[in-house]
């Protein structure tokens, strides 16, 4: 068992994750819930988070990378403090996700899976999210946008910005 | 927020507490919550088992399996534990019902998990969500936290002798897992491939246990079963197809929604009735009538066609997960089957040879004809690789690939055609480069 204080993760994730460990007839079946709340925390699957994770549940570093790799949420690199993800799949793309995948790349600058220089976004075309009876939508983080116009995402994404103005200045 | 509709001609079982707050564990008591699980604990398995087998219910995942046999091939006699596994990682385009269960009834997936183990006699039950669906993660998890602080879940539940937990489970992307075997493998912290069968999970299941696996909007309709009856449940439905459906319209229609309404209900009315018709007044070009891997309807084949397991398999495509995706004349079918055959090429977990390289080559194929590249050899290969790529797989994602890609080149061969040498594509505005 990692204790407190040599864990990368906050208190509150590690013992978080002691609890989860406990809770399935296995260990490593908490590995890929451990693989995602690791990720929201520190931004993506460092060395650092592969490592303590293996160690968590007694398997080797490897074995891990070899099941993150597999699902698409997981990520090896830093994205956008705002991650925005554009389903283009066909409830979506029948009700233009394609005009509205064009105009977050004109708004931001950047194309797929890129980044913003400030850092605050990044881009990224995604398969069917699961809301095509609002088409077209977009999930930024976990938060669903969705019945989409090229207006309503330029909102969206000025209420990010003074969100993260506003952190900036309180902090 | 997913808006709610509504129709005159809905029958609301599972959606009856849509938009009411029974996300609230009091709410739902008031609103004649845990009562099925109570009465599922005083009558017993056999009860259970045969009011779902008289309900007429089956699989709401795509397969149509009906959920009472399912349950009562699970041995009475295991060594090992037995387990409840309640697939919500709803990934099929086009699908979006069970986030509309989760969001508005958490409640009932959770009764219908615990009436499920009491039928098979498990003492454990998972809920698996996508992990896209974080928020309604968070409610389920908050719902289950509720049960057990009234008894509902845990060691004695509802004071009896029996046990029953349950685990909330995030998966992290990946269309795969919402097949049954490569969900066990991805609830058992490993790489979502699918294993072979037999042995079948009623046998051989997570950990090795006996293990029922049902689509969340199967298990939300248990309780709803309970407290109706199983034979009030199957009347409402079909001929076979016991009670409803919700019915996930998507696409050029003008008011696109989840709908609850009785199996075998007719699609052309679907589509002109209760979904408002085509938006714009265009005129209906096509329909994929049960998410994306159903083979395309023309509009001549829906007239008549009512929207159950069978009607849907006879005229040659599937009812799947019941998300209609309606398409007008103005779209075009090419663009269309490599949208739907990229999403397979992506979501290949690479495991068989046929699946893994025919969805890239049918990707690839599909990407040079929208360019305008094809050649008219092009259209027999497409249709000779998904061919054949049927039945050569573990799983059934190969043919979930194949089966509508055969179906655009066969209805939709002129339209192919009119890609060929060079020609742009008539309706398209994203003209890709081919990659090969």
């Amino acid at each position: 068992m990692t204790t407190e204080s040599m864990s990368i993760f906050s208190p509150a994730l590690s013992s978080r994750f002691d609890a989860l460990v406990l809770k399935y007839p296995i260990k490593r079946s908490a590995l890929i819930p451990m693989l995602l709340y690791a990720q929201d925390e520190i931004g993506y699957l460092s060395d650092a988070v592969i490592d303590e994770i293996a160690e968590r549940l007694s398997i080797t570093p490897l074995d891990v990378r070899n099941v993150a790799s597999y699902y698409s949420m997981l990520r090896f690199k830093p994205v956008g403090k705002y991650n925005v993800q554009v389903c283009t799949n066909i409830s979506c793309m029948l009700r233009g996700a394609y005009d509205l995948f064009e105009h977050l790349q004109d708004n931001l600058g950047i194309g797929h899976k890129g980044v913003t220089a400030d850092g605050l976004f990044s881009l990224e075309e995604v398969e069917c999210i699961g809301v095509c009876c609002w088409a077209p939508a977009i999930q930024v983080n976990y938060d669903f946008h969705d019945e989409l116009t090229n207006d309503k995402v330029d909102e969206i994404l000025a209420t990010y910005k003074a969100k993260a103005a506003g952190e900036s200045t309180n902090a | 927020m997913p808006r709610l509709v509504s129709h005159p001609d809905e029958v609301k079982i599972i959606s009856k507490r849509f938009g009411m707050g029974a996300t609230n564990i009091d709410r739902y008591i008031e609103l004649g919550g845990y009562e099925s699980t109570r009465k599922a604990l005083e009558q017993g398995p056999e009860w259970i088992i045969n009011e779902m087998k008289a309900s007429g219910l089956r699989g709401r995942g795509g397969a149509g399996f009906p959920t009472g046999l399912k349950w009562s091939f699970v041995p009475k006699q295991s060594a090992k534990p037995k387990y409840v596994l309640v697939n919500g990682d709803e990934s099929e385009p086009g699908t979006c019902k069970d986030h509309l269960i989760f969001l508005h009834d958490p409640h009932a997936v959770i009764e219908g998990t615990i009436i499920a183990g009491l039928a098979i006699g498990s003492k454990m039950g998972f809920i698996y969500l996508r992990g896209e669906y974080r928020y309604l993660i968070q409610i389920m998890e908050k719902a289950v936290a509720d049960a057990y602080a009234k008894g509902f879940l845990g060691k004695n539940i509802f004071g009896s002798e029996t046990e029953f937990e349950v685990v909330v489970q995030t998966g992290a992307g990946a269309y795969e897992v919402g097949e049954e075997s490569a969900l066990m493998e991805s609830l058992e912290g490993k790489r979502g491939v699918p294993r072979i069968k037999p042995p079948f999970p009623a046998v051989v299941g997570l950990y090795g246990g006996p293990t029922v696996i049902n689509n969340a909007e199967t298990i939300a309709a248990v309780p709803h079963i309970l407290a109706m009856g199983g034979a009030a449940y199957a009347a409402v439905g079909s001929e076979r197809n016991g009670g409803t459906r919700l019915f996930g319209i998507s696409g050029h229609v003008e008011r696109p929604g989840i709908y609850e309404l009785p199996m075998g209900y007719n699609l052309k009315k679907m589509i002109y009735e209760v979904a408002g018709g085509i938006r714009g007044g265009r005129k209906l070009k096509a329909v994929v009538p049960g998410g994306s891997s159903t083979p395309v309807l023309l509009p001549e084949e829906i007239e008549t066609l009512g929207m159950d397991f069978d009607q849907v398999g006879k005229a040659g495509s599937m009812l799947g997960s019941g998300a209609v995706v309606v398409i007008d004349d103005q779209t075009c079918i090419v663009e269309f089957a490599l949208r739907t055959i990229s999403f397979y090429a992506h979501e290949s977990c690479g495991w068989c040879i046929p699946c893994r390289e025919g969805t890239d080559w049918l990707n690839k194929s599909l990407t040079r004809f929208h360019a305008g590249f094809g050649t008219m050899k092009d259209i027999d290969n497409i249709q000779y690789l998904a061919e054949n790529m049927m039945g050569r797989t573990f799983c059934p994602l190969g043919d979930a690939a194949a089966m509508p890609t055969i179906g655009f080149v066969k209805k939709f061969r002129k339209e192919f055609e009119a890609h060929l040498d060079g020609k742009p594509c008539p309706f398209a505005k994203h003209l890709e480069v081919a990659l090969v």
